[in-house]
């Protein structure tokens, strides 16, 4: 990020209106995250993470990563959620509970999930501990992510964009196999 | 406090943009293909030529009794037409009109922002679609679903390619860069854009997921009174916003004679046209099917939107 890194003139304990309007959102998020795993709805599940990952969305403009946020909406609301919505549909997705989807792993999902997220957690608190990143408008802009991913990223993404393309090629293997064997 | 009260105004003025222009399309819908059918169309509400047909259609609409089925979902039934809806108002913001600012917000990355808050609308039909406890509903939603993720990447292909050319993704920016032949060189991507567009929209010939003959308007089936007009309003606000986009990015916007001073008036000039051809389309072309519908996304607009994107490329390295 192009913020300047200092610690210093700035308390913790005195926020300002973005910083409230994050924590709150963080905090809708995190319920829309709680409902989509608890409900026993299989659509509702897939609507409350439209919310939580629109939700992000927010978070990312709030830190003006402005083209991030709108990739967000654009990959995963506009096609995740609808690839999901479909399959749910094309399978089973009855209005009311569906009790035979319910999980037995469902404690062990929950150590998993409370294990990673203190993991993550610990992680990103331990890296920035009191660093303070003053956001600049036009920090996240579509020049400046662009900038910093074809000069210093660009192995990576090519390496991504390989990966990609060879789990599309797969896909189409798969999926061609499957018709001669019939 | 002058900054508050122009965004107001901002807001207000597109506001009215939202509630009128669509309205003014679907009148136009009635009378044009009315004459293409030789028929008058409306004739009587309003007295002259019915111009407030769709005035009296919204009363009829208002007064109706709102049903939600026994076995719906009562509450994704009844936030389906908003989330439908809402999408369409938020695109208009981003919308360059005229040269100098006439725009409601300029953002840095609109053309993502437009294209990203275009495809949230077709979850309010799926939403509709499920919630309605209704087989041809249902029908109607998985149809809408299959449509969308065939028709997204041609749109976004070719979008890119006009991305490219001007080098950057903000609309203002987009129409800033644009040079009269642009039109010739990026005409295969418009007519990608806008056949997807149709698509999305679920407009004839691409109208398989309403189909009225077959499946009883899909996932509108079970609405009745005011949600049912809000579906019909977005269809006819999302006619107005893809009309505007594709002129915006394709056709030049407020680029033509005057434009200093009129540019406005050659974005609405241009959308309208476009409009015009939208319903065109519909009174010519029979409705296609399913598989001809997804044979014609994957064997014949994504190649002509990448083929778009290569020679994009190509011309953009020789000319610089």
């Amino acid at each position: 990020m192009t913020g300047t890194l200092s610690s210093q003139g700035h308390s913790f304990l005195t926020p300002g209106g973005v910083e409230i309007v994050f924590v709150l959102v963080g905090l809708a998020v995190l319920g829309a995250a709680l409902l989509t795993v608890t409900t026993r709805q299989l659509v509702h599940a897939a609507l409350w993470l439209v919310v939580a990952l629109g939700g992000l969305a927010i978070e990312y403009l709030l830190l003006t990563a402005e083209f991030i946020a709108w990739v967000q909406v654009l990959i995963y609301l506009g096609s995740v959620v609808v690839l999901v919505l479909f399959g749910l549909m094309l399978t089973k997705a009855p209005i009311g509970a569906s009790p035979d989807a319910d999980s037995g792993n469902r404690w062990v999902a929950l150590g998993v999930a409370v294990v990673a997220a203190a993991t993550l957690v610990t992680l990103v608190v331990d890296a920035f501990r009191c660093t303070w990143i003053d956001l600049t408008a036009g920090g996240g802009s579509t020049r400046a992510d662009g900038t910093m991913l074809f000069r210093y990223w660009v192995l990576p993404f090519e390496a991504l964009s390989v990966l990609l393309l060879a789990a599309l090629v797969g896909a189409v293997v798969i999926s061609r196999r499957h018709r001669e064997e019939r | 406090m002058i900054t508050a009260l122009e965004a107001l105004l901002r807001c207000v003025v597109i506001l009215v943009v939202f509630l009128v222009l669509p309205l003014v399309i679907g009148q136009t819908e009635h009378k044009v293909m009315a004459h293409m059918q030789g028929r008058l169309g409306p004739m009587y509400a309003g007295g002259f030529h019915g111009w407030a047909q769709l005035v009296a259609d919204g009363v009829k609409f208002a007064q109706k009794e709102d049903i939600v089925p026994a076995d719906a979902d009562r509450r994704i039934f009844q936030l389906a037409p908003a989330v439908a809806l809402l999408p369409y108002l938020l695109v208009l913001v981003a919308i360059p009109v005229g040269p100098g600012g006439f725009v409601g917000q300029d953002l840095d990355a609109g053309l993502f922002f437009v294209l990203a808050v275009m495809g949230i609308g077709v979850l309010g039909s799926l939403m509709a679609g499920w919630a309605s406890a209704n087989k041809f509903s249902l029908l109607g939603g998985i149809r809408t679903a299959a449509q969308l993720l065939a028709y997204e990447l041609p749109m976004l292909l070719a979008a890119a390619s006009v991305a490219m050319a001007a080098g950057t993704v903000s609309l203002t920016g987009i129409m800033g860069a644009f040079h009269w032949w642009w039109v010739p060189w990026q005409i295969v991507g418009g007519f990608v854009f806008f056949t997807a567009g149709l698509a999305e929209l679920q407009r004839p010939p691409f109208d398989m997921p309403v189909a009225d003959s077959e499946i009883i308007f899909g996932a509108y089936t079970e609405y009745t009174g005011l949600r049912f007009a809000l579906f019909l309003l977005s269809e006819y606000a999302g006619i107005l916003v893809l009309c505007a986009l594709t002129s915006v990015l394709f056709l030049g916007g407020w680029h033509g004679p005057l434009a200093g001073d009129l540019g406005w008036l050659w974005t609405l000039l241009k959308t309208f046209a476009l409009a015009f051809v939208v319903i065109w389309l519909r009174v010519t072309y029979p409705r296609l099917r399913e598989d001809q519908l997804m044979r014609f996304a994957w064997t014949v607009l994504i190649p002509l939107a990448l083929a778009q994107l290569a020679l994009t490329g190509i011309v953009k390295v020789v000319i610089s």
